[in-house]
């Protein structure tokens, strides 16, 4: 925290300082070529490596559309791993360029680290994961239950939250990583482990006996994880936030990675889809790009339903349902503005 | 029963008695030779029992060799470590994000590194002079071949990752932080003021912070200093920082054994009429470097060990690569023999860095055994 504090303050200090004619992000990164982008150092789901070393994930992906958009190809992205406790330094230093690190938007990390968030991606909540044969069956027995908790997070915060609410007196055991807890978790060094449901879900479809344990009903949180950019420059903020939304919109509008080009071919009769596609005005110029830039963010890894699918879904086996993350015509709250 | 009878003075030597010789002699010296080294020795017994077998069953025997996930491997192995997991990232673990089509290039630098050390570590190696200069161009070569440019594709330093990335920041340190280092210790030790203020505030600077602080500081914080829009490649950055951190341990662990070294030393050197370089290169620092070899190997130790951090600014050593690669989907929960492999990488390395320094020791032994 005090870290992030002292990187926000020289943050400004150094935007103070640089004053008229520091370029653009935009202009930095079409003329270095590469797109740098603040990921995680692996979390299941979200962010990994692959045999050959190519990162891929749910996280990856968005990072490979806005490459897509602005540079045309979704393999021009540089990836900066970060921890949970240097990303937003980085991404303040300007090391990175976006960050899409499964990270929540609060009004802290808003208006005093200076961040702009991007829209939601992934709507979550903090969950505990608990042995069935404990015999506990609601987050509010948990009374003198040793908790794995990552430090650092605002599920820390939260968790003291709900345990001063419901007078629950608990032993936190502080971990510093999602694989060090499941460790723990299964040498029955704390009864429970508390992250972001999707996180439990994840590890818990690696479990060698996954049925011996039970996500408990609550959730004690809202954890809305989304991409951020640094304050200050209001066209990259632009950029890409309307990547995101488009990959949310191209869902609602059944713009998939397998159609997107015939339907960019030329105009159809729905005039959202057009907009969107550049077949019918000038988007793309509006945000310093061209008018294909939303053809190709989807084309790099799909729109959002498909990208959730590949990566978190029920057919992976980390096996996550849509949930609050369903469009909002399919019960869910996802909900894109339109492209107008 | 031997009944002959000698004359005072004239019995043959005898060997000891059995029980006293060969095998059994050492046992009952070594491990029986009272009540409570007996009590020992059986508790050592027990402990080994208790965790060699399983720790053998787990590695060799139950473990799995072949699989193509996590699942596989638990399939034919439920028990045992699963290697396929490893197996599979060993690419992955040993040249990190390096282009496939250029790894020869890695290859090639760790061949010309160990030529290169052949002169550096023994002396009667035939060609030893030239086998010297090599060694000295040897970072310019190697860095040219990693790096590119002149020729060669340049591949950009953030591709770099896995044992590559330890032995390049490791070998970097070990190289440069001893002439640093040496150097620093000669100023701690010098009478010209700006130097030794100089070089006492350096050392205490370097030792007063934390080389994670500094990986952090030469990671974020650099680029609020520099001018906007100038780029600085992080792995130079961490190159000199981890350089310059273990510098200042060496320059204390130098002065160490030049204080260690008589007085009279040097003022003999001043009375043969040597200059100071003269004095330092031929009497004082031969002496002085062989008594602190075992704290300058230590130093290398702590240093080669200390690349793990770099995990925190974002680069990936095995240790970071093992970490994101349980974050596939396909390997989750593999951690242990993520840990164990890493760990048997380092212990390898040390181990032979500490032998080596052994052998050094015995080599430069002139009189000072205890």
């Amino acid at each position: 925290m005090k870290v992030a504090k002292i990187a926000a303050l020289a943050a400004t200090l150094s935007l103070a300082g640089a004053g008229a004619g520091h370029a653009t992000t935009l202009e930095d990164v079409q003329s270095r070529g590469e797109l740098n982008c603040i990921i995680n150092t692996g979390l299941i789901g979200f962010a990994a490596p692959d045999a050959a070393g190519r990162w891929d994930g749910f996280d990856v992906a968005h990072c490979r559309a806005v490459a897509a958009a602005v540079l045309g190809d979704p393999d021009k992205v540089k990836f900066v791993n970060a921890t949970g406790k240097t990303r937003f330094t980085l991404l303040n230093s300007g090391e990175g360029d976006v960050l899409f690190r499964n990270t929540t938007e609060t009004m802290s990390r808003d208006a005093d680290l200076k961040l702009s968030f991007l829209p939601v991606t992934y709507y979550d909540g903090a969950g505990f994961i608990i042995r069935k044969d404990k015999g506990v069956t609601s987050a509010r027995d948990l009374s003198g239950a040793s908790i794995c908790i990552q430090t650092g997070t605002t599920t820390e915060l939260n968790l003291a939250d709900f345990a001063r609410a419901n007078n629950i007196d608990y032993e936190p055991v502080p971990i510093e990583t999602n694989e060090e807890a499941r460790t723990n978790y299964l040498a029955d060094r704390c009864d429970t482990y508390i992250t972001d449901a999707s996180g439990l879900a994840a590890s818990r479809a690696t479990f060698d006996n996954p049925s011996d344990h039970i996500i408990l009903p609550e959730l004690i949180s809202k954890e809305p994880l989304g991409g951020a950019v640094r304050h200050g420059d209001d066209q990259w903020f632009d950029i890409t936030k309307w990547v995101v939304n488009a990959l949310i919109l191209g869902e609602e509008l059944g713009i998939t990675q397998a159609n997107v080009e015939s339907m960019a071919a030329r105009a159809g009769k729905n005039g959202d889809i057009n907009r969107m596609l550049g077949t019918e005005g000038d988007f793309g110029a509006m945000i310093g790009l061209d008018k294909k830039w939303a053809v190709r963010a989807i084309k790099a890894g799909g729109n959002y339903g498909e990208i959730f699918d590949r990566y978190l879904g029920p057919s992976t086996d980390i096996g996550l349902e849509r949930g609050l993350n369903a469009l909002y015509t399919d019960g869910g709250i996802m909900y894109a503005a339109p492209v107008r | 029963m031997n009944t002959a009878t000698y004359q005072p003075g004239e019995h043959p030597e005898l060997p000891p008695p059995v029980s006293e010789r060969g095998a059994l002699g050492w046992v009952r010296a070594h491990l029986l030779s009272s009540p409570f080294n007996i009590g020992l020795t059986l508790l050592s017994l027990w402990f080994l029992w208790w965790i060699v077998p399983p720790a053998i069953d787990w590695f060799f025997i139950d473990a799995a060799y072949t699989g193509a996930d996590r699942n596989a491997c638990r399939a034919t192995a439920p028990d045992g470590a699963c290697w396929a997991f490893v197996g599979e990232r060993l690419q992955l673990f040993t040249y990190g994000f390096y282009p496939a089509e250029e790894r020869w290039r890695v290859n090639l630098s760790f061949v010309l590194l160990c030529v290169a050390l052949v002169p550096v570590l023994f002396d009667h190696v035939p060609y030893r002079k030239a086998g010297l200069i090599y060694a000295a161009a040897f970072p310019f070569i190697a860095g040219w071949l990693l790096i590119g440019g002149f020729g060669l594709t340049p591949v950009p330093t953030d591709k770099f990752g896995g044992f590559m990335l330890t032995l390049v920041i490791g070998v970097t340190g070990i190289a440069f932080s001893l002439p640093i280092g040496i150097l620093l210790a000669l100023g701690r030790m010098s009478k010209l003021p700006i130097i030794h203020v100089f070089s006492v505030s350096f050392i205490e600077f370097i030792r007063g912070v934390p080389l994670i602080t500094l990986l952090f500081v030469a990671s974020t914080m650099l680029n609020y200093f520099l001018p906007p829009g100038s780029t600085f490649d992080l792995l130079l950055r961490v190159l000199i920082m981890v350089t310059l951190f273990a510098s200042g341990y060496m320059a204390e662990v130098i002065r160490g054994g030049l204080q260690a070294i008589p007085s009279g030393q040097s003022e003999a050197a001043d009375a043969l009429g040597l200059k100071y370089w003269q004095a330092m290169r031929l009497i004082v620092l031969p002496q002085a470097l062989r008594i602190s070899i075992p704290g300058i190997v230590n130093t290398f130790i702590g240093l080669y060990k200390d690349t793990t951090l770099v995990i925190i600014i974002g680069l990936l050593d095995p240790l970071g690569i093992g970490r994101a690669s349980v974050a596939d989907t396909k390997w989750a929960g593999l951690s242990t023999e993520l840990y164990v492999f890493v760990a048997v990488f380092f212990f390898v390395s040390c181990f032979a860095m500490s032998r080596y320094s052994l052998y050094l020791e015995r080599k430069l032994e002139t009189g000072h055994k205890r």
